[in-house]
């Protein structure tokens, strides 16, 4: 389980590597912030290789997201399996983040 | 309902470090017993692993030698998950923000219990050796 972080242009991408539960939550919590604090404003995750979300790193997905919206920025999601795109929709998080389906068409989007 | 087994009995350290191995194994059993994909990979290791950590950082708290111990039994229509801890329960039917209602829904906290809820046919709660937190799953 780790996040790897990479530029494409201005955006800055995170690579979940593994589920996002409450073990390491904080992890990308911190790299996330540490770039925003950097300036980088716009951010996307990607799940591709992302099997499960617990509530806990559903809430930090919710909490990053506000933070960067305060700081004039936006984070986007892409790649979630069906299973992810389950979770979102049973807590309505599906309403509160841009998600594509594609890497490619959420770096297009913004 | 046909005769009961129990298909996977596990104790873990009171750390959430533990949690992915146990729900992956729990995943395989699933698996295992046929039930049907979605719900191993969905709704088993999601649910488990809310209770899990329930378990871990709000029922034992501290921790310090303490322990979780998660007991699967199968039968012919369910799968039933006991997790227990050492904690003193907390009351499963007192009311709870529903967080999917549009001022729950940018809270970080909240949506343990709800997706336990919504993702087994039974979340139970009672005191058998320690605090024990029941999900059934239909098999089917």
């Amino acid at each position: 389980m780790s996040f790897a972080i990479t530029r494409q242009g201005e955006v800055v991408v995170v690579d979940v590597e593994g589920q996002l539960i409450v073990g390491n939550r904080q992890e990308l919590k911190q790299k996330v912030l540490d770039e925003l604090e950097k300036g980088a404003k716009q951010f996307l995750i990607d799940f591709s290789q992302t099997g499960y979300i617990d509530s806990s790193g559903l809430g930090v997905l919710v909490s990053l997201s506000k933070k960067i919206r305060e700081q004039g920025g936006e984070l986007r999601l892409a790649n979630l399996n069906d299973d992810l795109q389950t979770l979102f929709e049973l807590t309505k998080l599906d309403t509160l983040f841009q998600i594509s389906d594609t890497r490619e068409r959420a770096l297009e989007s913004f | 309902m046909g005769e009961k087994s129990v298909a996977l009995d596990v104790e873990i350290p009171s750390d959430v470090k533990y949690i992915e191995k146990v729900i992956e194994l729990a995943a395989l059993r699933c698996r295992e017993l046929h039930v049907p994909a979605r719900k191993c990979s969905l709704n088993v290791r999601v649910a488990l692993a809310e209770a899990l950590s329930n378990a871990i950082l709000r029922g034992n708290a501290t921790g310090d030698g303490k322990r979780v111990r998660v007991r699967a039994t199968v039968s012919d229509d369910e799968v039933v998950f006991d997790v227990f801890d050492d904690g003193p329960g907390f009351d499963l039917a007192a009311p709870r923000a529903d967080p999917t209602t549009p001022e729950n829904r940018l809270k970080e906290e909240g949506r343990g219990l709800y997706l336990m809820g919504r993702l087994m046919d039974r979340v139970e709660r009672f005191t058998s050796e320690g605090n024990v937190v029941r999900l059934t799953l239909r098999r089917k």
